[in-house]
């Protein structure tokens, strides 16, 4: 009874997705792919249509009534992910283009700031590339090298190495909260604890983070949390830095512009405290105020219930998958998210994910942005199914009678 | 792409399988690496070009099924040939994939490589098909790296 209780209605959520209740190419739409980006539910969709269409103009300008409630729904959303992510203020949440932007932000400025040459930067062996490519260049610049925690053949953080890799160079530790490949879900709480224990500042990539897990990032104790709008199932162009409040304090603005100052005159300029300090510019207003309808509505549903249903589905597509034969699943976690990453025997991803297609089952075929986990596990690319609250075991059984039909082409 | 048997037809999961004329050259006169750097496929091509005819011409790389076969087919079709001949095979195949030539009615050379026409339905893979004749069309040009994105 309870767990009845517990289970979400899927047929009726599905309504909220007209993608999933509408022929595509005249047949349904199985969509495996969330973990590229989630689709947008209809709140999400009236709410941004309800904003261009009656509430927009700029916000933090002019003394029109407008402006001030754009600006009050602005605030608001902001508030929405600080209650979210349950950080201590909203001044602490930074309103970015996404994940990517988030981490790129946080480089130039902390990481310009506290790297110098001979120092290092410590990231995980499955990041990716938005994980690995800022610090590089940051790296390059500074004369700083990256080290690299490693992972085994499951897929989990090799973390005994750990605390010897946390050096007195150790300027920032980087990793992901889930891995987009491997669905690995890290234990950053621990790895924080460890790094704090050097005094090494941690950098979260939530971003295959948010749309599975519950997060506390007070309890997580992190330096900096970081993820994108679009893979809760809001727009794309809006994404969010978290960061301690002395550290966003400390650090230098990014760009610099409209909004982000206090005072300018042609000999200085005084800037806004955080968050604002990194805002230059007109903002993505309806995109913020479209991520906050994407976390009510992921709230009303409840984050542990998506997990539950999520984690069910992951179970079944695993066992279903495995019993076909040629068929190696990569990424074998015990602490898992519901992304699975597999490859056939002979067949390059590409081909899969082509034909899959031609059954209307959208997946992932690539190197998914992640090409040293690639290196790692000795493939060019994986074959990605991802799960979301609105998936169902039919889908999952479609996906297996696609692979099938794959196998058989092949022959 | 309604029925995938349409792109995958049995020549092309053949050639995949069993490429033709893959492996490294020891010398040869011209040469050039290709790379779709969004999906990975990557090809590495020799070419021994004597008196101004494709003498020998071999591949080898990572990639799918459609740039496999559609290297493999390639290196078998310009063997043999002019330069002048496989030039205009680069350009006819470019032109198929495009849409800009209909193998069907306008003369062409292409032959049984017209078997790829159904790439273009599918513009994910164009690249895929694209990328040997255009790794081919660099490396006769004397650019060493390509990249079809």
């Amino acid at each position: 009874m309870t767990d009845r209780a517990s289970l979400l209605d899927v047929a009726r959520i599905r309504q909220d997705f007209q993608a999933l209740c509408t022929p595509f190419h005249g047949r349904p739409l199985i969509y495996l792919d969330s973990a590229v980006s989630g689709l947008c539910p209809r709140p999400v969709v009236d709410r941004v249509s309800h904003y261009a269409s009656f509430e927009h103009t700029n916000v933090h300008r002019g003394v029109s009534t407008l402006s001030q409630e754009a600006t009050d729904r602005f605030e608001e959303a902001r508030e929405k992910v600080r209650a979210f992510i349950n950080a201590p203020s909203a001044s602490q949440i930074v309103w970015t283009r996404g994940t990517t932007e988030s981490i790129n932000l946080v480089a130039q400025t902390f990481g310009r700031q506290r790297v110098g040459p001979g120092d290092e930067i410590l990231l995980s062996a499955m990041e990716h590339h938005s994980n690995i490519v800022p610090w590089q260049l940051l790296a390059e610049e500074k004369g700083a090298r990256l080290r690299v925690i490693p992972m085994n053949d499951a897929g989990e953080l090799i973390l005994d190495d750990l605390d010897s890799l946390l050096s007195e160079r150790t300027r920032i530790l980087g990793v992901t909260q889930v891995s987009n490949v491997l669905g690995t879900i890290n234990p950053v709480k621990e790895i924080i604890r460890r790094a704090h224990a050097r005094n090494v500042p941690v950098l979260v990539d939530g971003a295959q983070g948010v749309p599975h897990l519950p997060v506390d990032v007070t309890d997580l104790d992190a330096d900096f949390y970081v993820f994108s709008g679009h893979k809760l199932g809001g727009p794309t162009g809006i994404g969010v830095l978290y960061g301690r409040r002395e550290l966003l304090e400390e650090m230098p603005p990014w760009q610099g512009g409209g909004s982000m100052i206090l005072s300018v005159t042609w000999e200085k300029t005084t800037f806004c405290p955080p968050p604002t300090k990194f805002e230059a510019g007109t903002p993505a207003i309806a995109q913020a105020i479209g991520l906050g309808a994407a976390i009510d509505y992921l709230s009303g549903l409840g984050l542990d219930r998506i997990g539950g249903h999520e984690h069910a589905l992951l179970a079944y597509a695993t066992e279903r998958l495995q019993a076909i034969p040629g068929l190696r699943i990569i990424g074998q976690a015990k602490a898992k998210a519901s992304v699975l990453s597999f490859v056939l025997e002979g067949i390059h991803p590409h081909d899969i994910g082509s034909i899959l297609d031609s059954e209307n089952i959208v997946v992932r075929a690539g190197h998914h942005c992640a090409q040293p986990v690639m290196q790692r596990f000795g493939i060019p690319a994986t074959t990605r199914a991802s799960f979301s609250y609105f998936n169902t075991r039919e889908e999952i059984d479609a996906l297996v009678a696609g692979i099938l039909k794959v196998q058989e082409i092949f022959q | 792409m309604s029925d995938p048997r349409e792109l995958y037809q049995q020549v092309i999961i053949e050639h995949n399988k069993k490429p033709r004329n893959y492996g490294d050259l020891e010398t040869c006169t011209h040469h050039a690496h290709g790379l779709n750097p969004l999906c990975g496929d990557d090809i590495v091509l020799k070419v021994v070009v004597r008196d101004g005819i494709v003498e020998e011409v071999r591949f080898t790389g990572e990639g799918c099924a459609i740039s496999k076969a559609s290297s493999s087919l390639m290196t078998v079709n310009i063997k043999g040939k002019t330069v002048a001949e496989a030039e205009q095979m680069v350009a006819e195949f470019r032109g198929m994939i495009r849409g800009t030539l209909d193998t069907a009615v306008e003369p062409n050379s292409l032959g049984r490589l017209s078997l790829f026409q159904n790439v273009k339905n599918l513009p994910s893979r164009v690249k895929c098909a694209v990328l040997p004749w255009a790794t081919l069309h660099s490396a006769l040009h004397g650019e060493t790296v390509v990249s079809t994105e």
